[in-house]
């Protein structure tokens, strides 16, 4: 496939259908909530009190208020956010499988409970150009670690799968998580 | 190509992921950076005094865990500390986009794709698809509005790839060095 066939005026112009989750759950108070938590919690003894003071609540309301989140997912968790280069991480995969439409439903949660994928997801393919419907990212001390990995992703998925790419990143362009606006 | 993190595999002739801001000086991690990168990724107390409670567990004092974490956002061992929101849950959205961007003006489009802050994460990848970014917007009619802007500023066809059923999703990696 090639840079001239996908750069084609109009060449399979894809707009998505949206990612869009349940009706919005925050009140004004969470938002400014998240405003105020979304680059960091403070390095201090008492963290959510000194969140508190800025927002005119108590450090008890803060708290009550992360636990609600937690509780209703709109936080997923609380800690630390390793670089997962920094942390010895340093070949990432995104495998992509081109998987029959009626078991990708059966396998999917397969290949996304191996314990070296992060992330797996059925996405819509687009042909002629992308014909992987199976996406599942995989990490690994090497590209060789990697490569090992997918290949047992390739036995779980066995006749269903028709054909598979690992596209490696080479790159970091960006990484900064989402920023609601202020 | 910047130096990667010790220990690389000396087998592997891949080239290693590179940050944008390039190399960053890497430094040893010790049993307690292990520790709380082990046990602090999720869970950390919603205490009056939490930073307490988590190092109790992980048998340091309060004084000694701040100042790590500290140290570790510091050395870019971490990028953050503090919640991970899920953005759909927020009433927002996102999708994962792919480009294929001519090499000779790929810098240029990096720059414009990046200067959209709906843009998250942004990553090169070997394919003839070589832009691989992340939309996220705080309602879902940022998504249609961020991809026009990007065909817009580059002339190019967005790829996007919405997701249509998620299996798993969980970002917890344990120190490899």
């Amino acid at each position: 496939m090639s840079d001239a066939i996908l750069n084609a005026p109009g060449a399979a112009r894809a707009m998505p259908e949206t990612e869009t989750g349940s009706a919005p759950i925050l009140d004004p108070l969470d938002r400014r909530l998240v405003l105020a938590t979304q680059a960091g919690l403070p390095l201090v003894p008492r963290p959510y009190d000194a969140v508190g003071e800025s927002l005119g609540l108590s450090g008890a309301e803060v708290r009550a208020r992360l636990a609600r989140l937690v509780e209703n997912g709109v936080i997923r968790r609380i800690g630390v956010v390793p670089n997962h280069y920094a942390i010895g991480w340093t070949a990432n995969g995104m495998s992509v499988w081109d998987v029959d439409d009626a078991r990708v439903a059966a396998l999917g949660p397969l290949i996304g409970g191996l314990d070296f994928v992060t992330h797996c997801y059925r996405r819509p393919r687009r042909l002629p150009l992308w014909p992987y419907n199976l996406f599942a990212m995989v990490h690994g001390a090497s590209r060789d670690e990697v490569r090992a990995k997918v290949a047992r992703i390739e036995a779980l998925l066995g006749d269903a799968c028709r054909g598979h790419d690992v596209l490696f990143s080479t790159r970091i362009l960006k990484k900064a998580g989402l920023r609601l606006a202020e | 190509m910047p130096d990667p993190v010790p220990p690389s595999p000396p087998s592997s002739a891949a080239a290693p992921e590179t940050s944008r801001r390039g190399a960053f000086t890497p430094i040893p991690l010790d049993d307690l950076d292990r520790a709380i990168l082990a046990r602090l990724q999720g869970d950390f107390p919603l205490s009056e005094a939490p930073f307490a409670e988590a190092a109790a567990a992980l048998g340091c004092d309060e004084a000694t865990l701040i100042a790590r974490i500290e140290l570790l956002l510091e050395a870019r061992v971490l990028t953050r500390f503090g919640p991970l929101f899920q953005v759909e849950r927020m009433g927002g959205a996102f999708v994962l986009a792919a480009l294929a961007v001519p090499e000779e003006r790929y810098e240029a489009v990096a720059e414009a794709v990046n200067a959209l802050p709906e843009v998250a994460h942004n990553y090169r990848r070997e394919h003839a698809l070589n832009m691989w970014f992340v939309l996220a917007t705080e309602t879902p009619d940022g998504i249609p509005r961020a991809i026009a802007a990007i065909e817009a500023a580059t002339g190019l066809p967005v790829f996007a790839f919405p997701k249509e059923e998620e299996f798993f999703v969980e970002m917890k990696l344990e120190a490899r060095v």
